[in-house]
């Protein structure tokens, strides 16, 4: 049998499509985990949130998922602003945020995961818009307007969001909480203030990933779970809090998984990135551009 | 209390435990509190890492399964009687445990807590793949309906009841001889400032990898007799997020400084998850696992134990 040359372009051509979509997702965590030091796996959890409530607008009202993440976002960014008080005083400031800050966001993923399965049950979810069918073709590989969409919008935000931080000067505090926070407050900065704004922005990608979610697959409220592993290896294969780290984190492991997926079959793909995400802790923990 | 006392105690406390169940002699009452009893053991075992040493663990799932899964392979490949599974089982889990420590430990703590739960995923799609074991279809697991002990017949569920009863008074007399002796105070000393362990000649990392190999087997043995009680296995059971959560919550809502805590926890929500399952249903009782962890940890972040001692203290002052 010879190589099928025409499986792997297409299987490569998905992953980098299917990165793109990872990028979205993971951006949250890069500003949360990566810069601020929040471990905040309850990531995936407010990202499937963002899927429900563009599923629900879709459905009910018929508005465009995509429209749906944009409106949410200053909805996202107050949750996120909320989310970040309530940590700060019942664990940053105390000193307790590395084992009661974990359990803490370990039981906000569980109750909205099990509030969602309440609520809506365990049904795949669908969006409906008019790209989610068709695609491009060129020759024999296949451009699904579904993949593309997530994934160029996905480019978009982490080029806005990467200008943001470095020429604004919110953004630049917020680098400036990432390497020394003692600093910024002998600077006659806030520094709270700062995480706040922060951890709201990377909350608010949640809506925009969640609407993106749901253009892609059907959603259900465990799909999350997946997520934690690809959120977190993305994360670290990058480099903590390196923006352009986690573009190629992402499409590093979408092509990886769609290579995985294509000739071994679906069920293995969850594997792959759980294992990069172990083997990059085990043998590079600062990641591919980590200092 | 001396080390030796306090063995025998949970000796006769858990004699008494399992007379008091005969005489209800309530086969249903012997199934819930196989479970209670099981959850004991994941929280004294999660608490050993995570409530001594300050590592938060949210893979204890996986232990649980490779335990369980263990049992599963010998049952197919060469039957064993139970206690000797759970042996089994406890070396597996241990070794992996101890495999899992030496990659991630010299790492800061989150990404401990990271790692585990990959560690979950990445077992739970190698068993999925895994035809031997059942794969994702899962396997049965025929078990007799009694058992010929010196011409009595004693129905099976109660000698699993009694196994896992054993279990759970080990782990506590191990948790609580760890507490009183000079590990426990090597653990402490990471918990409260590992750097300064370290540089005051510590062994932190051989303490970390013994914590996590204690941890670890003892998850796995609480999992060995599991696809005897149910009957069938299946990787989404083994795998099940309510025993994360749950290894979790329990020690958290009970208080983490002390054996006591996880088993007070574990005593609670274990008979409120019982009591919700029969009574409302099995989703529910998982969201009210959820909403105390996160009550708790903010409200009383030192646990039911850590709240009453304050009282105390108010009290006589």
């Amino acid at each position: 049998m010879d190589f099928p040359i025409e499986l792997l372009i297409n299987a490569i051509i998905a992953g980098v499509l299917l990165g793109g979509f990872y990028i979205a997702v993971t951006v949250g965590v890069s500003i949360s985990f990566g810069m601020l030091d929040i471990v905040n796996i309850a990531h995936p959890a407010f990202i499937i949130l963002g899927s429900y409530i563009a599923y629900i607008m879709n459905s009910r009202l018929g508005v465009d998922p995509v429209l749906v993440g944009l409106l949410m976002l200053p909805v996202f960014y107050a949750l996120g602003a909320a989310v970040y008080q309530v940590y700060y005083v019942s664990f940053e400031k105390r000193g307790q945020e590395a084992l009661r800050g974990l359990a803490f966001f370990f039981g906000i993923l569980f109750i909205t995961e099990v509030g969602l399965i309440l609520v809506f049950g365990v049904d795949y979810r669908y969006a409906e818009a008019p790209y989610i069918g068709p695609a491009i073709r060129f020759a024999f590989v296949d451009l699904p307007y579904r993949m593309l969409i997530p994934c160029v919008l996905s480019l978009l935000l982490l080029a806005s969001l990467q200008v943001f931080l470095s020429r604004t000067y919110v953004g630049r505090a917020i680098k400036a909480v990432a390497q020394d926070q003692q600093a910024l407050t002998l600077m006659a900065a806030n520094p709270i203030a700062i995480k706040r704004i922060a951890f709201g922005i990377s909350i608010a990608t949640a809506a925009l990933a969640g609407a993106f979610l749901v253009i892609i697959q059907p959603v259900e409220p465990s799909v999350g779970r997946e997520y934690i592993g690809r959120v977190f290896a993305i994360c670290v294969l990058g480099g903590l809090g390196s923006l352009p780290g986690t573009v190629i984190g992402a499409m590093l492991l979408g092509v990886v998984e769609s290579i995985t997926a294509t000739f071994y079959g679906p069920s293995w793909a969850p594997a792959v990135s759980f294992g990069f995400l172990l083997l990059t802790l085990a043998f590079r923990p600062a990641g591919i551009l980590g200092r | 209390m001396h080390s030796r006392t306090f063995i025998l105690v949970t000796i006769v406390v858990a004699a008494a435990v399992f007379f008091v169940a005969q005489l209800v002699a309530n086969n249903y009452l012997f199934f819930a509190g196989y479970t209670v009893l099981q959850f004991v053991v994941l929280a004294t075992a999660w608490n050993i890492l995570g409530g001594y040493c300050g590592y938060v663990n949210f893979g204890s799932a996986a232990f649980f399964a490779v335990g369980a899964y263990s049992s599963v392979f010998l049952h197919k490949a060469y039957p064993l009687p139970i206690p000797v599974l759970i042996l089994v089982a406890g070396f597996v889990a241990g070794v992996i445990g101890l495999g899992m420590g030496y990659l991630t430990l010299r790492l800061r703590g989150s990404f401990f807590a990271i790692a585990t739960l990959a560690l979950a995923v990445v077992l739970q799609t190698l068993v999925t793949n895994w035809d031997f074991v059942g794969g994702s279809r899962g396997a049965y697991v025929i078990r007799p309906n009694s058992l010929d002990v010196f011409g009595h017949q004693i129905p099976y569920i109660e000698y699993l009841f009694l196994q896992m009863l054993i279990l759970a008074a080990v782990a506590i007399a191990t948790a609580r001889t760890i507490e009183r002796s000079r590990l426990g105070y090597g653990f402490a000393t990471i918990r409260d400032d590992e750097l300064a362990a370290e540089a005051a000649g510590v062994p932190t990392l051989r303490l970390k990898l013994i914590a996590t190999t204690l941890s670890g087997a003892l998850m796995g043995m609480a999992g060995a007799p599991f696809p005897y009680y149910l009957g069938f296995l299946q990787p989404q059971s083994a795998f099940a997020l309510e025993y994360a959560v749950n290894s979790i919550a329990m020690p958290m809502i009970g208080g983490t400084s002390s054996w006591i805590g996880p088993l007070i926890g574990a005593l609670l929500l274990g008979i409120v998850q019982q009591v919700a399952t029969v009574t409302i249903s099995s989703a529910v009782n998982v969201l009210i696992v959820g909403v105390l962890l996160v009550a708790f940890v903010i409200i009383a972040p030192n646990g039911i134990v850590g709240f009453v001692r304050n009282l105390m203290r108010r009290g006589r002052s």
